[in-house]
């Protein structure tokens, strides 16, 4: 029977299934952070318990760590979970790029440049942005801290088998459209809760056509639509980006191991339970103006009017969401001022991200009202950056350029938006004080967020770029 | 955990769809080791102005509510980040029973596993009682074992749950003690996987 890629990587995981109770699935990877793992150690003790394979676990400090003064973290509770992960990765045998290690970075950026990351892997770490791995056809998920204690105990979890989903993306992305756009279109045409209960497998000509890095910023969106997770089947992009890295294997080996990751594909007459479509066509450069991630419409559109929305409760979300973002019903959205540019997090900040919003900024001045940082997603990606003088750039530009972490997308360091003030924003949440009390984020691309940096207000990236002229 | 079976208490109404983990805990809250503690915290920026006084409309911050073990809320609660600390504070705070149209997936697993039963009733069920609650204090009456929910006058919900967690609320389990016994299948399947 012809079969998902989903269906596939599940039932080769299936420890023990049996009528009327989740199946126990294996993992085969386990990725940890300092926020959401003290307490799963903590009960591991309270226990007598061990970890039953720390060879399948890595960990890394991403969420809290400062991206400047690197060896300075003022606040006591911050120094505490961070130096509580070290210790528990010490007493337990877990392998771990603490906070000056050479491979230290955002837990979702670090393991696919480890190769740790590969097709047909499960995957899971107390994080919901774990969705990201999809990007290679593996099958990852966020799970919560006791979740996280049942992995370190036992290498499995009990889950119900969820739904199928596909969302193709027919045709050809237009010029500037970048993937973030893609996602943000996805999420805002239908909803943020639309993939609830399903793991969505991303399909289609404009999928095929981007770098893994794109993909992965795809994939790590797929929980702002409510599903745990997201892939894409492998294909030679997938492969190509394997090759080589620390964790894959070398020589026929990895001929023999490529040829099943592509045996993973979801076989061609396969169904899912959901099949849904948008074409490139409709997507433009995107931004949101509300405080979720469907809150949003390409850059030439204007802030929605109540009268726009069907339902009462929709009319009165729309109006809460606004209320907390300060913006009037029919505002375009390229008037809206900004004061802070933020590219980076586990969506945005990989090489290709960095590269693609250096091309923007080449040569011009960041606006005099605005602050610009970039935080690069992983200590590997800021030193290939800076071998490419991608930061002497930015730097030229007036950025700042910082170290790596979780920084400004959620704000547990010292890299806040104050109160008040608007964010351009890479990252994937546009929550009510996701960047700070009282700020105000407008999610973007790396590009959008560049443009936005030099113009001072939210603008339309192709204007700064050149369209290719088409060959015929 | 604590087992959980019948609670019988009024409804605080939330009257919001939407309401993301950051709202529940936000990010400053997330520093701590430990699980306990955060009730303080809970809806901490929809509770307080910046400089510390309560929001008086916001509805935790009606004494009318007091005590309450069981919120009702609107649809995709819980959406967002995976933090467990979202659940922790609820539980913290003294609710034992959420009530929704829908959940996000992880924070629903999230909840089971910390002993709140996360109840799933239809948008109208749920517009029902965030109005009866609004108006006046309103008791109900929940009941696992028999998977309803009843109002002070007489209006009955039943739901449903997955048996499994179902059973996993009611005995209070601690579910990797109950993996433990599985052990011998997961070894079978590592030896498998390593021959293969």
């Amino acid at each position: 029977m012809a079969k998902t890629i989903i269906e596939k990587i599940w039932e080769q995981h299936i420890v023990y299934e049996e009528q009327g109770k989740p199946d126990l699935l294996y993992i085969d990877l386990h990725l940890l952070h300092e926020v959401t793992s003290p307490q799963a150690f903590e009960g591991l003790r309270l226990n007598g318990r061990k970890v039953r394979r720390p060879d399948l676990c890595f960990a890394t400090m991403d969420h809290n760590v400062p991206t400047r003064n690197r060896d300075i973290i003022t606040d006591p509770i911050s120094r505490k979970q961070i130096s509580t992960l070290q210790d528990n990765c010490d007493e337990f045998g877990i392998p771990l790029a603490g906070i000056n290690h050479p491979d230290q970075g955002i837990v979702h950026v670090i393991g696919p440049e480890l190769g740790l990351t590969q097709p047909g892997k499960t995957i899971v770490c107390g994080d919901s942005h774990t969705s990201t791995h999809g990007a290679f056809g593996a099958l990852a998920f966020g799970i919560g801290t006791s979740e996280v204690e049942h992995v370190l105990s036992t290498q499995t979890l009990w889950q119900s088998k969820p739904k199928t989903m596909e969302i193709r993306i027919d045709g050809e992305l237009g010029f500037g459209v970048a993937a973030k756009d893609v996602i943000l279109a996805i999420i805002s045409k239908f909803g943020v809760d639309m993939g609830t209960g399903h793991i969505i497998e991303y399909t289609g000509e404009a999928i095929r056509n981007l770098s893994m890095e794109e993909r992965m910023t795809i994939c790590n969106m797929s929980i702002e639509a409510g599903a745990r997770a997201g892939l894409i089947s492998p294909d030679e992009t997938t492969v190509e980006y394997l090759k080589g890295r620390r964790h894959v294997p070398k020589g026929e080996e990895f001929e023999k191991t490529a040829a099943g990751w592509l045996a993973l594909a979801t076989d061609a007459d396969a169904e899912y339970d959901v099949s849904l479509s948008i074409h490139a066509d409709e997507i433009s450069p995107f931004v949101t103006w509300g405080t979720n991630p469907s809150m949003g419409s390409g850059i030439a559109e204007h802030v929605p009017y109540a009268s726009d929305y069907e339902t009462q409760a929709d009319r009165e979300a729309l109006q809460q969401a606004l209320k907390y973002m300060q913006l009037e019903e029919g505002t375009p959205l390229s008037s809206i001022d900004i004061q802070h540019v933020f590219i980076g997090s586990c969506t945005n900040a990989r090489l290709g991200d960095l590269r693609a919003a250096s091309e923007i900024v080449k040569g011009k001045k960041v606006h005099p009202s605005v602050t610009a940082i970039v935080v690069p997603g992983s200590e590997t990606v800021k030193r290939a950056a800076e071998e490419e003088g991608l930061d002497q750039i930015f730097l030229e530009a007036g950025f700042e350029w910082r170290e790596t972490g979780c920084s400004m997308c959620l704000a547990m360091n010292e890299d806040a938006v104050p109160a008040g003030e608007r964010c351009a924003s890479t990252s994937n949440r546009n929550f009510e004080g996701r960047q700070g009390a009282g700020s105000m984020t407008h999610l973007v691309s790396p590009v959008m967020a560049a443009a936005a940096a030099i113009e001072g207000h939210l603008t339309d990236v192709r204007k700064f770029m050149q369209e290719p002229v088409p060959s015929s | 955990m604590k087992p959980i079976n019948k609670i019988s208490s009024i409804l605080t109404p939330l009257d919001r769809k939407n309401v993301d983990t950051d709202q529940i805990i936000s990010k400053e809250f997330l520093k701590r080791i430990e699980r306990t503690g955060f009730g303080k915290y809970l809806f901490y920026h929809w509770r307080f102005h910046p400089d510390g006084t309560p929001v008086e409309e916001f509805v935790l911050n009606n004494p009318r509510y007091n005590g309450s073990e069981i919120l009702v809320a609107q649809e995709n609660f819980g959406c967002g980040s995976s933090r467990e600390h979202a659940p922790w504070a609820i539980q913290d705070y003294g609710f034992n029973v959420v009530i929704a149209p829908s959940y996000a997936d992880i924070f629903y697993n999230n909840c089971v596993k910390n002993g709140i039963l996360p109840i799933r009733l239809s948008n109208q069920q749920v517009d029902e009682l965030i109005a009866k609650g609004t108006e006046k204090p309103f008791q109900l009456e929940v009941n696992l074992e028999e998977q309803t929910v009843t109002g002070e006058d007489g209006t009955r919900y039943e739901f449903t749950i997955d048996p499994y967690w179902k059973e996993m609320l009611l005995k209070g389990w601690d579910e990797i003690a109950l993996t433990f016994q599985y052990d011998s299948h997961i070894q079978e399947y590592e030896e498998k996987r390593q021959q293969a």
